[in-house]
Order: structure tokens, then C-alpha cells, then sequence
């Protein structure tokens, strides 16, 4: 790990200052990535800038459209466990706590939830190609050990996908996420906020450098009536989702007026498709519907010699999330599923 | 106070309140004056060599002290042989900054010495290295055509290659009611204990060291560095009271040891060298082994054709091998057998010995291959192995000193409930999951060495016993000093254990199931030639009232020596000792198996495994929701020590059956989940419900304790067992591990 400097500050301004839009000076809230990524050289810095005690980002706040404001410094942890979320969005405490470990999520931070780096091993292994650590250099993951890796919309540059389980159910539930610059404010809506690898798989989402997550608007609709989040993985704690699936179902009279889904673990950011979801509205909440729905989600995937088993497994994960959703008292917090 | 007897008694450890309260000391904790931080460099690529490493960035840091490299490395022994330590495989020791030639990935070509580790470590990021490249091989499968023979060794004392062939297979198999044969993947695993290699070197002067080390045999870490840097051996003491796990990866010197050796000699200064959690996955692991199988049996389920070949990867220096193949015959009678072991030499560092070597990769083989005959035969596979029972292993032709191993399959599927099995795959089910039930037969070596204890009792009746013999956590610290408790009549507050010190009496490594079998014994020894020097100066004292007695006559209880036959007769120790004008009295014996009898039986401990797994079908979710292991084991020195290393092996058999497993890409002959993020082993939720039962086993033959070492027998049924209750549970059999959930879908 290379010397750096490490400076405290109390406001979003102060810290927009600070970065100064220098590349090489990071910002560091519950660090759970960026001590990793320091210490295997992925990242380096000059300075670290400690946002913690920025109180104006760690606070909830119900928002006169009926919706809610969670900070970017809330931790993991607090929000998963916080009686507004757990009543509201029972969708984002459950995908919260399906992720990493309790010590994990009492240290990482909502912003840096959104900010974390693909767990792929070529990109934490500086002596093999990447194209997201080194631009140009190729990706070793295409042709090595890709049981992890990208079945959706990724590009021949870079087959990472984006591990965060959280932002899966933020992505269902259509949240925005606020931000700060040296230019002012800006809102992006949550499926603009990531990006899928392309020519740019270095560039993980847009948030511009020198600018600052401050907190992540949640919409009035929360699904809390139907709604379920499975992860399916290698253990059954701290590890990355190979596939988990985000749904919120609004039903009425027997007949699904909206339907969300979101699937993690398959691609560079959390997967929609308004294709399948359009095609859920006004129709019944049955196994056929939704593993029509999973076959339009899954329609362009493609696999790789150690990950095509995700393209069958994300489809029968999509109709048994979908049909938990229906009976949502079915799940408890990081529970193996029940149906 | 402890009652006696306390063997059979579940004593907490000793040392238990030391480890949970962080007071326990390890290699890389000792604090020594002006210690040095010493960093290593590992190679990037897999084979070639090094064309320059320039070091120039690195020493010019202030801080730190010495870049040493194979251009300056100071001169060690010559010969191959002063390499060579008690665990060394046929082959030549790989020797640390030899030369410029790069074996395998990741393999040591620096280490920086500065004053902080974290500047040491920032330095090593500075050093430049060009390399020459070679091609290379990594991968088992595409090579091999080129499998052979192992080399023969000193390794194969313990590890003795299959019996030779008898009967005649192929026309036994051919001829067999029902045939089963089988193909077998395992990965390469690696140890992982959680606390990291380290070595901390104290210069006391010329040519004499004091020497910290993780390792599992203090006179295995002390001769290594005696031969391998000319120092006399009572120069170099090496000492390990904790060790944070090692799983055979200590048995063998590692390269830290070595590199602090040398800096702190070369610098005369103290040293210390901590590896990192990558830095683990660059020298020993488990050999990723292909096996073969082909079973036949008659009628009546009798086994009579068995083949088992097994084809496992070795480095291009060393001969590992391990015993996969030796075991069917040692449970099954079969006249006609066939087993092959053979080896890949590939460019990766050696395998080591780990967690039952051989015994976890062949044993699941076997035991799959037996669970098929089982359905074929439409035979309960417990009653399979009954009607296979023997009482003699059939590939050396001896009795079994002992084997309840029938008790364990009956007490086993007892407390498991086997009778309410539905034999038919598929039709056990829990809501939407399918039930399996599966169940298979563990069996490891009861093997034993030479030992020898010093036992000093001083005036105030307290006894201490000296040992080199390591405690990797296994409970042997507190064993011991039960043992020496109930020989000498002294409750266990009285007694001390001093242990893990080369300075003290031999003990060889700890591994192999064979530490309580070798050390307890002389343990006892040395306690009954205490116990005889007492005697006969309680005989000597002026007008003693047992100058007519037999030492077969006298009882030692709280602190005198009495008649059996009459407890008013009797000598108090107090006594004896004034008579000894207060000085300590002590001996120092040996024990070792007689060589006249011992080859003449046979000796394994066994287990009968009992899964039940539930299925989550659709989505591929495998859970292991209850496991009851039944071993006979001889004698139980220590029941709660001993269930830990059952229930410890059983949660490793979890794990390597649906979890373990290190990834080596043969783009770049390198492993690429090196951490502990990665590198899955179970957490907490998926681990439920597992039972221990010790079944009553009386042995003695194997050694005066009756005792038989449960340090690997826990995890050698598990992963038969679990592939077993899957097949039963889903009708797939899965040959390959781990098991992957999507393996199921």
C-alpha cells in the first residue's frame, strides 16, 4: 500500500473540496472495498477523504411525494433494521441482509454500497489482464475461471458483474440517488446510475469524480405486500449472489397491476427488463406467467464454460421469487427459500 | 481438584482460558528487542527464470535493511539431503533463493528486511523483476499421459505403496452378478488455518538461535535449520507452544522459516517473517487426485473384484504421495484386487499432507462405488457392508488388533433413525424438498512412533513432564497431563506439561492420528519409572515399613505410597524427599512400539457415517441437516477433546464436499481465489445438527493406553456419505468434488 494522507470532514462541501476532482484522492465511508482494492494495489491514493462525519448524509426522511430518503452514510446494517424500512421496503431490508456478513454491514455505508467494485478474481489479481483494472490489457476472465462471471449484457471487454444485493432491490423499487458536485446537484434515476461494461469497462457507473452521493430517494410504492428477494450462491453467508432476484408484485383482485424484477449477480449493473415486466401487467400470478416472464428476461443471455448453468438457474430463481412474493410471510432474513 | 481417575472424563482444555483470552502467544506475537520485519516477494509467473530483479527502489527506503535474492543469498548446505525433513516426499527439498529458476507460481524469490513489516511489505511492491517465461503445465487432466510410478522414499515407511495385486480382477469383475465402476474429480485444497505462517528468530549470539516457529514438530522445524545452515543442534532451539491450526501444513518446514533463519543469521539481529493470507496457497496443498473404480460383487452382495486407481498431481521435484488406494481391501475381503496409485508431476509447488491424506479422497471413491452396488444389488448399503464385514484386512492378511466397527454401524443407525429409511431414491421428501438419507464407512491408520518424556517431580510432590511434541489445538497438552495424573496418582493441578520446545525429549511431527498413541505412552513410561524411583527410595529410608515390598504391591495416592493390601503401611513423598535432601528427582524414558509383534496385526480406527440432506430440487440447494458419526477408536483419554476433533472433521467433510476448493487457472498455472472471501468454507447457517458417539473399543495391542488418535477420522466418511444421501435424496450421483448446487438442476 502505497503513503497517503487521511482528512476528516463534517460536510458534503468540505468534501467536495477536498476531492478537488483529482482522480488519485478517494473518498472512504465504511471502507468494507476500498481497504481491499488499497491493499491489493487495484486502486491508489494520495488522499483519503473520511466522509463519515457528514451528519446531513445519515439521516431517513419521509418526502412529501410519500416516499422516503435514506442518507448515503446510513449504514447497511441501520437501514436493513430501520422500522420505517422494514415496513415500507421489507424488499431492500431483505436484500440488505442477504448480503456479506453482520460485521460487513455494520461498517459498510448505502453510498458505498452503490460504489463497490466487481468481485471478479482477474480484477483483484494485478498480475493477470483486465480491462476494468487496465484499459486495453483484455480480460482473462473470458477464458478462465468465469463460474462468477456476466450472462447479461456484457461485452467482450469485461464479463464482470456488479455483486451489491442491495442495489438489486433498489433498482426494483425504482429508487433515484441524489448527488453533489463541484457543479451543483443532480438526481440520476437508479437504472442510470450503473453501467454496463461496453467499450468503458473500467468506468463502473455515473457518477463523475469530484462528486459525491449525499442520499438514495426511495418512491411511495414499496411492494410491502408482495414482494421477495432470493439469492442463491455457494454458502449460505459472505459470499456473492451467482444469481438473486428482486421482486415487488402489486396485485389486485387476483390480477398483477405492476410487476418489478431485478436479478443480481448476472450482470455489470442490477437487471430489468421492462420488456417482461410489461408483459406481467393485467395477467394472473401464476408459474406459467412467470416462467414466461423469466424466458423474455433471459431471451439474449449468454454464457460462458463455467457460468451457463445461471441462465437456468436465473429463469427457475425469477418464477420462485415471483411465486414467494405472493406469500411473502414465507422468508425470513437471509432464508434459504421455503416454497 | 480434579478426582481421579480423569481419563475418560472430559477435561476443558488447559490452555482453553490463554486462547479466548488472546494471552496465548503465536509464532509472529513474540515481542524481542529490535526486532526485524522481514517481507517475502513471490514470483508472478508459473516457470522460466528470473532475468534481472533489481532492488535498487526498494533498498534505498530508509527503514529497510537488506534485499536478499538468489544473487545474494548467503551459502547453506550442499546436499539435497541436509534439506530433507521428517515429512519429506522422494525427491529434492525445494530450496528458497537457490537460483534464478522458477518453479511454480508464487514461488519465493525475495525478501525485503526492513525495521516496520509495513514498510518491508511497501518496498517489496517497488522491487522490479524480469523474467525469461517457459511454458508450463498446471492441469491433470490434459496431462495425463504422462502418469507413473511414484519414486519409493522414507515417506513410504507411513505411507506404503497398495498391496500387490491378487486373484485375478479382470476375470472376477467379468464374471461378478453386478459390476459398478466410476470416474472421481477432486480439486486441489489448501490447509488454511487461521493463523497465518510465521517465524520469529532470536540472535543470541554467534552461531546460536532461539527460534519461534509455526510448525507441528519443534525438532523437525530444529534439525531442518541445524542441517541447512551448519549450526550445531543444541544451537537451535525452536519452540511452538500454540499453533492456530496447521492441518498437516506444518509438517513440513516453510519457506518463512528458512528466509528468517537466514536474515537474522546473515544480519544478527532478530527476524521475523509473517506470511500473508495469499501467501498461504503458495506452498503445500491437497493434490487434486482422478480416481477410478470398478467393483464387482455376487449374488448375495459379496464383493469379490475390486479396482481402484487413483492419478494425482506431484511438482517436478518431489515424489507426494498418499494413501488413496490401500483401503478398500482393508475394509472389504475381496480375493480379487487391483490398485494403482500414480503420479503427474506438474509445475506447481508440492502437495503436502493434509486432513487425512489419500484417506478423504479414496474412501469417498470406495464409497460411492459401494453405495451403487448397494441399489443394484436392491441391498440396504448398511447391510451391504455387513455382509462384507471382516475381522481381518485382507490386503496385509492380519487380524485387526481390534475393529467395532460393527457397533459403530449399529449404534450409528440407531441414533440416526436408518431403520425409517424409504429405500427408494426420490421418495423422501419435507414440503417441496426431497429427504435423502446416506450413510458410508471411515477408516484411517492407528499408527505409532517413538517418543521419549522427561517427568521431574520436585519436593513439593508437583510433577512436570517435558515433551517437544506440539499441541495443534488438538487437546494434547491436556491429555498428557491426564495421562500423567492417573499413572502417578497426582491430581491433574499437580502436574505440568512442558511441551513444544526442541530443547526437551524427541517427539516426532503431529500428524497422522498418531500423537496421543506415541507420546502418551512414553508419558506413561516415564510416570511408572518415576513412580519405581520413588519406590525404592521409600525402600531405602532408615527402618522403612516397605523394605519388603514389590513395587507390584504398592498403590501412589495423595502424596504417599501405600499397600494395597493394607493403606496404613505407607511412606509419605514428603518423606522421601527430605531423605533426598530436598532435591528433584527425575527420569527420562522412551516408548516405541516392539517391533517384534507390532507388524504382526493389523490397526485402523474406524467410523460409520449417517447423513440426511434436504434438497431444494429446483433451485439445486443442497443442506446437510443432520450427520451422526459413530467411532471406535480405542480408548477415549478425553471425550470432550476428542468429540471436537470429530465434529471438527465432520464440518471439514461439509465443507469439502459442497464448499472447498482452490481454483488454479492454467492460463496462468495460478490459483486464483486465494483468500478467505473466496476460498469458500462453511459459515455458521450451513452447518446444522451432528452427533458423535464413541463406541467402547478395547485394544491392547496397539500401545499400553489402548488409545488409537482421532485427529483425521471425522472427515474421511463425510463426503461419501453426503453424495450417498444426494443420490438417495435426488437419484443423481455426483462423482466430482465439491458438489456444486447448479450440478443439480
Amino acid at each position: 500500500m502505497n503513503n497517503f494522507s487521511y482528512t476528516k470532514v463534517s460536510t458534503t462541501d468540505q468534501a467536495i473540496s477536498q476531492i478537488d476532482g483529482d482522480i488519485r484522492n478517494k473518498i472512504v465511508a465504511g471502507g468494507t472495498n476500498l481497504n481491499d482494492l488499497l491493499k491489493y494495489f487495484i486502486t491508489k491514493a494520495d488522499k483519503l477523504v473520511d466522509i463519515n462525519p457528514i451528519a446531513e448524509n445519515n439521516s431517513i426522511i419521509r418526502l412529501e411525494t410519500g416516499g422516503v430518503r435514506i442518507g448515503a452514510l446510513h449504514t447497511n446494517a441501520d437501514m436493513a433494521y430501520d422500522p420505517i424500512i422494514e415496513e415500507r421496503y421489507p424488499l431492500l431490508s431483505k436484500a440488505i441482509l442477504a448480503g456479506a456478513s453482520a460485521q460487513i454491514r455494520n461498517m459498510a455505508t448505502n453510498g458505498g454500497n452503490l460504489m463497490q467494485r466487481t468481485r471478479c478474481y482477474y480484477f483483484y489479481d494485478i498480475t493477470t489482464p483486465c480491462n476494468k483494472r487496465d484499459p486495453g490489457s483484455g480480460c482473462a476472465a473470458i477464458t478462465g475461471y468465469n463460474r462468477i462471471h456476466a450472462i447479461l449484457g456484457q461485452s467482450e471487454n469485461c464479463i464482470a458483474v456488479f455483486p451489491s444485493d442491495m442495489c438489486v432491490a433498489l433498482a426494483a423499487l425504482n429508487a433515484a440517488v441524489n448527488i453533489k458536485g463541484p457543479e451543483g446537484e443532480r438526481v440520476l434515476a437508479f437504472a442510470e446510475f450503473h453501467r454496463l461494461s461496453g467499450d468503458t469497462p473500467h468506468i463502473d457507473n455515473n457518477l463523475k469524480h469530484g462528486e459525491i452521493i449525499t442520499s438514495i430517494d426511495l418512491p411511495a410504492k414499496g411492494f410491502e405486500k408482495n414482494y421477495s428477494y432470493l439469492k442463491l450462491r455457494d454458502r449460505s453467508s459472505y459470499s456473492f449472489a451467482l444469481v438473486s432476484v428482486a421482486t415487488g408484485l402489486d396485485i389486485e383482485n387476483g390480477i398483477i397491476k405492476e410487476a418489478r424484477i431485478a436479478l443480481g449477480g448476472v450482470a455489470h449493473k442490477p437487471w430489468r427488463s421492462t420488456e417482461a415486466e410489461d408483459f406481467l401487467k393485467a395477467k394472473e400470478p401464476t408459474r406459467i406467467n412467470f416462467s414466461e416472464a423469466a424466458a423474455i428476461i433471459l431471451k439474449d443471455a449468454k454464457g460462458y464454460e463455467h457460468n451457463s448453468f445461471k441462465i437456468e438457474l436465473a429463469k427457475r430463481a425469477i418464477v420462485r421469487n415471483c411465486l414467494m412474493a405472493l406469500n411473502p410471510e414465507s422468508q425470513r432474513p437471509g432464508a434459504k427459500p421455503s416454497l | 481438584m480434579t478426582k481421579l481417575p480423569s481419563i475418560g472424563k472430559p477435561i476443558s482444555r488447559l490452555e482453553g482460558h490463554f486462547k479466548v483470552t488472546g494471552s496465548a502467544k503465536y509464532a509472529g506475537e513474540y515481542d524481542v528487542p529490535d526486532l526485524l520485519y522481514g517481507y517475502v516477494v513471490n514470483s508472478t509467473i508459473t516457470k522460466g527464470r528470473i532475468k534481472i530483479i533489481d532492488t535498487a527502489g526498494a533498498k534505498a527506503l530508509e527503514g529497510v535493511i537488506e534485499v536478499f535474492t538468489h544473487e545474494n543469498r548467503p551459502s547453506t548446505a550442499w546436499f539435497d539431503f541436509q534439506y530433507a525433513d521428517m515429512d519429506a516426499p522422494p525427491g529434492t527439498v525445494f530450496k528458497p533463493l537457490k537460483d534464478n529458476e522458477i518453479k511454480y507460481n508464487g514461488q519465493p524469490i525475495a525478501l525485503v528486511v526492513a525495521t516496520t513489516f509495513e514498510m518491508a511489505r511497501y518496498a517489496a511492491t517497488l522491487i522490479k523483476t524480469a523474467y525469461a517465461e517457459k511454458e508450463f503445465e498446471t492441469d491433470l487432466e490434459s496431462n495425463l499421459e504422462k502418469a507413473r510410478e511414484p519414486k519409493k522414499g522414507l515417506a513410504s515407511m507411513l505411507k506404503p505403496p497398495p498391496a500387490k495385486p491378487t486373484g485375478n480382477f479382470e476375470e472376477a469383475y467379468r464374471n461378478s452378478f453386478v459390476q459398478s465402476s466410476g470416474e472421481f474429480k477432486h480439486g486441489t485444497e489448501h490447509h488454511n488455518p487461521m493463523e497465518m505462517f510465521a517465524t520469529t528468530v532470536v540472535y543470541e549470539g554467534k552461531n546460536k538461535l532461539k527460534i519461534y516457529d509455526k510448525t507441528q514438530g519443534t525438532i523437525n522445524s530444529q534439525m531442518y535449520v541445524a542441517n541447512v545452515f551448519g549450526l550445531k543442534m543444541k544451537n537451535v532451539q525452536v519452540i511452538a507452544p500454540y499453533v492456530g491450526g496447521a492441518f498437516g501444513s506444518g509438517l513440513r518446514p516453510q519457506y518463512q522459516l528458512f528466509m528468517a533463519v537466514m536474515a537474522s543469521f546473515k544480519l544478527k539481529r532478530n527476524v521475523r517473517v509473517t506470511l500473508d493470507r495469499s501467501q498461504m496457497f503458495t506452498f503445500g496443498h491437497r493434490p487434486p487426485t482422478l480416481q477410478f473404480t470398478k467393483f464387482g460383487a455376487d449374488e448375495n452382495g459379496k464383493v469379490n473384484a475390486i479396482y481402484h486407481e487413483a492419478i494425482a498431481e506431484t511438482s517436478q521435484f518431489e515424489d507426494y504421495v498418499e494413501n488413496v488406494v490401500n483401503w478398500s481391501n482393508m475394509l472389504y475381503p475381496a480375493e480379487n484386487t487391483l490398485l494403482e496409485h500414480k503420479l503427474v508431476p506438474l509445475d506447481v509447488y508440492s502437495p503436502l499432507d493434509m486432513r487425512a491424506p489419500g484417506g478423504s479422497t479414496g474412501i469417498h471413491a470406495i464409497e460411492i462405488t459401494m453405495d451403487d452396488l448397494a441399489y443394484q444389488l436392491n441391498i440396504d448399503p448398511l447391510e451391504l457392508r455387513l455382509i462384507n464385514y471382516s475381522e481381518k484386512d485382507k490386503s496385509s492378511d492380519k487380524e485387526y488388533s481390534s475393529k467395532e466397527l460393527r457397533n459403530c454401524y449399529l449404534q450409528g443407525a440407531e441414533k440416526f433413525g436408518w431403520k425409517n429409511r424409504n429405500p427408494e431414491p426420490r421418495n423422501m421428501k419435507r414440503g417441496n424438498k426431497l429427504i435423502g438419507y446416506g450413510m458410508a464407512t471411515g477408516i484411517w491408520d492407528a499408527n505409532r512412533l517413538l517418543a521419549r518424556v522427561q517427568a521431574i517431580m520436585t519436593s513439593d510432590g508437583k510433577v512436570e513432564l517435558k515433551s517437544a511434541v506440539t499441541d495443534i489445538g488438538t487437546g494434547t497438552l491436556t491429555i498428557m497431563t491426564q495421562i500423567a495424573s492417573d499413572e502417578l496418582g497426582i491430581p491433574l493441578e499437580d502436574i505440568t506439561f512442558s511441551y513444544a520446545d526442541s530443547a526437551m525429549p524427541f517427539a516426532p511431527i503431529q500428524g497422522g492420528s498418531f500423537t496421543t498413541a506415541t507420546v502418551g505412552p512414553a508419558v506413561k513410561a516415564s510416570c511408572k519409572a518415576l513412580k519405581e524411583k520413588l519406590f525404592r527410595k521409600a525402600k531405602n529410608l532408615r527402618s522403612s515399613v516397605l523394605s519388603d515390598a514389590k513395587f507390584e504391591d504398592v498403590v501412589f495416592s495423595e502424596g504417599f505410597i501405600f499397600l494395597k493390601e493394607n493403606a496404613e503401611v505407607k511412606i509419605s513423598i514428603d518423606e522421601i524427599f527430605t531423605f533426598n535432601e530436598g532435591k528433584e528427582i527425575k527420569t527420562t524414558n522412551a516408548a516405541m512400539p516392539n517391533p517384534l509383534v507390532y507388524g504382526k496385526k493389523a490397526r485402523a480406527v474406524h467410523s460409520a457415517v449417517f447423513v440426511e440432506v434436504e434438497v431444494d430440487e429446483e433451485l439445486g440447494i443442497i443442506e446437510v441437516k443432520r450427520a451422526v458419526t459413530a467411532v471406535a477408536a480405542g480408548k477415549i483419554i478425553n471425550p470432550k477433546t476428542a468429540e471436537s476433533q470429530i465434529l471438527g472433521g465432520m464440518i471439514w467433510g461439509i465443507s469439502k464436499t459442497l464448499h472447498e476448493e482452490t481454483i488454479l487457472d492454467d492460463q496462468f498455472g495460478k490459483y486464483m481465489n486465494a483468500n478467505l472471501a473466496e476460498y469458500h468454507i462453511p459459515v455458521h447457517a450451513d452447518i446444522h445438527e451432528l452427533d458423535v458417539i464413541f463406541v467402547e473399543e478395547n485394544d491392547d495391542f496397539v500401545n499400553d493406553l489402548g488409545v488409537k488418535g482421532v485427529g483425521e477420522i471425522g472427515i474421511v466418511g463425510m463426503p461419501p456419505a453426503i453424495a450417498n444421501a444426494i443420490f438417495h435424496a435426488t437419484g443423481k450421483r455426483i462423482h466430482n468434488l465439491p458438489i456444486h448446487f447448479d450440478q443439480l438442476l
